[in-house]
């Protein structure tokens, strides 16, 4: 129920409004009634109404903000990259850490995605006698879309998420602060060790998946009936260089996307540990989401007038 | 040393520094008192230039940096140091990279070097063959030293306490006061300290500034305070409930 001076009058108010509510209130006309029925439906619509769009303002205002320090941390973080303000230590350290460490779980969700993929589509192609598509089939997925996007994932899960925590912690323990009054930009000693590390790992991890996501679907493929080497046949005709460095070429942009929004989450950090554990949650989901849109027209540029054999 | 002239600082809508003066001389100890978020530490931020006040002049040395890029006040910054309340050391280095980590990037020495800046400043604040442990060995009194390690190690003319003995037993708190006292004679810094422990003040301190609604309320020595007229300067120094400054939230 929204606020009105027609319904709870100020005692202290002698506005000519107020009055003539009482008036009619004690006389009990019928179609004053009404008019407060009316007048309350309204105040309940406005309400009602009012919220999406309260919605619309928020979401609005929060997107242009994040587009803004997205913008500017990755226009600065880029600034010290062109100086040469890198320190080799620092970003070896993230190389391990983006990409060594995060290897394993890799190299798991893709083996189990190229496998799960060979094994719907060795059991169809093989019933049409053409088993040995499966390879250009699984191999295309794999090093198109399934390799890239899934390292992107993994690594925004496990990478892009600490990012946001370490960074995060640091704000609201005041350590950027130290970093600022030590006349040490928080951007070059923080951010672009990270975002290097990413450009020359994701690439790395992505080449190294599509290899192991392969080999999975080979497996799969070779326990339902399909033959050895027409698999790797198919995937030699179908699977061209251009497509293995496309699908690596992709995951550098993934790596600008997870190091910047981890990075830019964890700097505007406020209020404590639920502060951390909420940019942290939010540099994953914004991530993840831009991975996909990103991925959707990256592809449409990049393989859109190639369809290869499909 | 540090002029600070008609200083605003809003935040949100809100007015954290109201057109606020304070003067302070080269070499003095000069502790800014004040209730819990009257803005102390929203001005020390200020002179360190790590907030951007929203009205003002703020000059060091003659240097006015309220209005400065980050690039130049990385260039005052170097001349200041900050001990921050809860020390704010970085928690994945060791005391020892904690204590070089500006002089590493700022001064051209060799690792020899380097190591004699870490054990000579180590040893001032009283924690020699520290170097290897990490900051979550420490206890607090010990992290807000090797703070105070970390600023020295950049030789600042200005130094900036936060709190410094927030949260710390009475004997440490006396040991960190003497331990500013101590760096002021050997140092010859300017200091700047933000506290509201009466007894670490009245220790440490040329001058005590009285901060209260966004403004300096009254500035005078450790005596003049003690004995001033002004209301709400003696219910802060007496510490009583009765006057003019009141808990309102």
């Amino acid at each position: 129920m929204v606020w009105s001076p027609l319904r709870w009058p100020n005692p202290n108010s002698t506005g000519p409004e107020t009055m003539r509510d009482d008036r009619n209130r004690q006389q009990g006309r019928p179609g004053d009634v009404v008019g407060e029925i009316l007048h309350d439906v309204g105040d309940e619509l406005a309400a009602v109404v009012s919220v999406p769009g309260e919605i619309t303002y928020h979401t609005f205002n929060k997107f242009f903000e994040f587009i803004g320090e997205f913008s500017t941390l990755l226009a600065r973080t880029i600034q010290f990259i062109a100086r040469g303000a890198i320190d080799i230590r620092d970003t070896l350290n993230q190389m391990a850490y983006i990409g060594v460490a995060s290897l394993p779980i890799v190299l798991i969700t893709v083996a189990f995605s190229g496998a799960v993929l060979s094994l719907y589509m060795s059991q169809l192609v093989v019933r049409w006698g053409i088993g040995s598509y499966t390879g250009g089939v699984v191999g295309i997925s794999i090093v198109r879309e399934i390799g890239p996007v899934l390292t992107a994932v993994v690594v925004a899960a496990r990478s892009g998420s600490a990012i946001a925590a370490e960074l995060g912690s640091m704000k609201v323990t005041e350590q950027i602060d130290a970093l600022r009054a030590l006349a040490v930009s928080p951007i070059r000693y923080l951010v672009v060790p990270r975002l290097l590390a990413g450009i020359v790992m994701l690439p790395a991890l992505a080449a190294i998946a599509d290899l192991v996501g392969t080999t999975g679907g080979y497996i799969v493929a070779v326990v339902n009936g399909v033959a050895g080497g027409g698999f790797t046949n198919t995937i030699k005709t179908q699977v061209l260089p251009y497509d293995v460095i496309m699908g690596m070429l992709k995951t550098v942009f993934f790596a600008v996307v997870i190091v910047i929004v981890g990075a830019q989450q964890g700097l505007r950090t406020t209020g404590g540990a639920t502060g951390v554990g909420k940019s942290t949650t939010n540099s994953v989901v914004i991530s993840i989401v831009i991975i996909y849109i990103l991925n959707f027209f990256l592809a449409y540029v990049m393989f859109g007038g190639r369809t290869a054999f499909l | 040393m540090i002029d600070v002239r008609q200083l605003s600082y809003r935040i949100s809508g809100r007015s954290i520094l109201r057109r606020l003066d304070l003067n302070v001389e080269r070499g003095e100890v000069v502790a800014v008192m004040g209730m819990s978020g009257a803005g102390k530490s929203t001005l020390l931020k200020c002179i360190a230039g790590l907030q951007q006040p929203t009205g003002g002049q703020l000059f060091v040395d003659k240097i006015d940096i309220a209005r400065m890029s980050e690039n130049e006040l990385n260039r005052i910054r170097r001349r200041i140091g900050m001990v921050f309340q809860y020390a704010a050391l970085f928690d994945s280095l060791n005391v020892y990279e904690n204590v070089c980590f500006g002089v590493r990037r700022h001064q051209s020495l060799t690792e020899r070097e380097v190591g004699e800046v870490v054990q000579a400043k180590l040893s001032m604040v009283g924690l020699p063959r520290t170097e290897e442990l990490m900051p979550a060995e420490l206890s607090g009194g010990m992290q807000k030293r090797v703070g105070l390690a970390r600023a020295l190690a950049m030789e600042p003319d200005i130094l900036l306490y936060d709190e410094p003995t927030a949260g710390l037993d009475p004997i440490t708190s006396a040991t960190i006061a003497d331990l500013i006292v101590k760096t002021r004679d050997e140092t010859g810094a300017t200091s700047v300290v933000v506290s509201h422990d009466i007894p670490t003040i009245k220790r440490i301190s040329s001058r005590i500034a009285l901060l209260h609604r966004g403004k300096i309320a009254a500035v005078g020595s450790v005596e003049e305070m003690e004995n001033s007229d002004n209301p709400a300067v003696r219910q802060f120094m007496t510490g009583s409930t009765e006057g003019p400054i009141q808990i309102t939230r």
